[in-house]
């Protein structure tokens, strides 16, 4: 039961708007696969259609659904000029710290972030703070966002023609390499207290990927991460990756993430 | 676990689809699975009979094809069989690999009745 409106939903993502208190909205629940037409029992013999049975050749993507939903987002970002960003990469890695710091440098350009985690508004509340209008996705038991989910999200935001549209993924990097939200570009992220050989380890996430940046350069004096290696095995496993070192603390690096970002921008 | 959501996905396109045909239920449904799709095989069958109970699909037999990946080298042309992302090419050695397969995951076919 969902512990803020006492409905039956259950397991379904939910929307939350920092600063505006007790909002919250249900996403999918109208077409959820448990709400299929009841019109036939279950456990009934079906003893009437015996020897009626045949095969149907589909082929269809099982994800089919999501990719149409995905490609209507795209084709509404394009017609709106907004360039959506996938952010992904393990929980910790620094995706909000780099969205906080990336919204400043940004003069001009207006920009609306969309939140993933499966629980709280913590996220979102600190993108609220920089006064950029964002909402909360919490998947509840779900471990990835899904086109649905963006969609629903994006009705909620009064999206700018000609801005740029955040999307930060839930912390994961297996699940959410599967799911296209019909972003422009995915942005993975991963920073030097993690192993070098992350890359190698969830190769489908970062052969999905177009930009990578390693984040907390800044430490890397203090552990054993040896930056150089991390990216030629990312290189191995995507030659076509664009890679970005910064440190999201101090500032460093963040110069060729603006011009990343503004060239993309210009190009709308 | 993404099985579960691809499990459920699967339980969805597979009961649409009964339904355009008239039938109220499905009794077998063949999956391809590319090597390259992000999907084990295994979890997938694991979740299937959870995500299918109280649908059409609940006890249908699911048969899953499980697809070799294969590329080619962007810098050589030679084609090979892939195991993984990570790749080297086995002619040139460079890893500047492109997938021509392996990335599928679709629904085949369905038994109804």
């Amino acid at each position: 039961m969902c512990d803020t409106c006492g409905c039956s939903s259950e397991g379904g993502a939910v929307l939350r708007k920092p600063g505006t208190d007790g909002y919250h909205l249900h996403i999918g629940d109208e077409s959820s696969h448990h709400d299929h037409d009841h019109d036939h029992d279950h456990g009934h013999s079906h003893s009437h259609h015996h020897g009626e049975s045949r095969k149907v050749d589909v082929e269809q993507d099982v994800l089919l659904k999501n990719n149409l939903l995905a490609e209507r987002n795209r084709g509404w970002f394009e017609a709106r000029k907004v360039l959506a960003l996938n952010f992904l990469s393990s929980p910790g890695s620094g995706k909000t710290t780099i969205l906080e710091k990336s919204v400043p440098l940004l003069e001009g350009w207006p920009v609306a972030v969309v939140e993933g985690d499966q629980q709280t508004t913590n996220d979102a509340d600190r993108i609220h703070a920089l006064g950029v209008p964002v909402i909360q996705v919490n998947t509840g038991t779900g471990c990835h966002l899904d086109a649905q989910m963006v969609q629903r999200a994006v009705r909620e935001l009064d999206l700018k023609e000609r801005s740029l549209l955040c999307i930060e993924n839930v912390g994961n990097l297996v699940c959410p390499a599967m799911f296209d939200l019909g972003e422009a570009a995915r942005v993975v992220v991963i920073s030097v207290t993690e192993g070098e050989d992350k890359p190698l380890k969830y190769p489908t996430m970062f052969h999905s990927a177009d930009v990578c940046l390693l984040n907390k350069t800044d430490l890397l004096p203090y552990v054993d991460f040896d930056a150089e290696k991390c990216r030629e095995y990312a290189m191995q496993v995507n030659h076509h990756l664009e890679w970005i070192e910064l440190s999201a603390k101090t500032g460093e690096g963040l110069d060729r993430w603006k011009e990343w970002l503004t060239s993309r921008l210009e190009k709308l | 676990m993404h099985e579960m959501s691809i499990a459920m996905s699967v339980v969805e396109a597979v009961a649409d689809r009964a339904r355009q045909e008239g039938c109220s239920m499905v009794t077998g449904i063949e999956l391809v699975v590319g090597r390259l799709s992000g999907v084990q095989a295994d979890s997938l069958r694991f979740c299937f009979s959870a995500a299918a109970r109280n649908t059409p699909a609940e006890g249908a037999e699911l048969v899953i094809e499980e697809r070799e990946a294969s590329g080619v080298c962007d810098a050589c042309g030679a084609q090979f069989p892939l195991s993984g992302y990570h790749a080297s090419c086995p002619e040139c050695g460079l890893f500047r690999v492109r997938v021509v397969s392996g990335e599928e995951l679709a629904v085949k076919s369905i038994t109804i009745e």
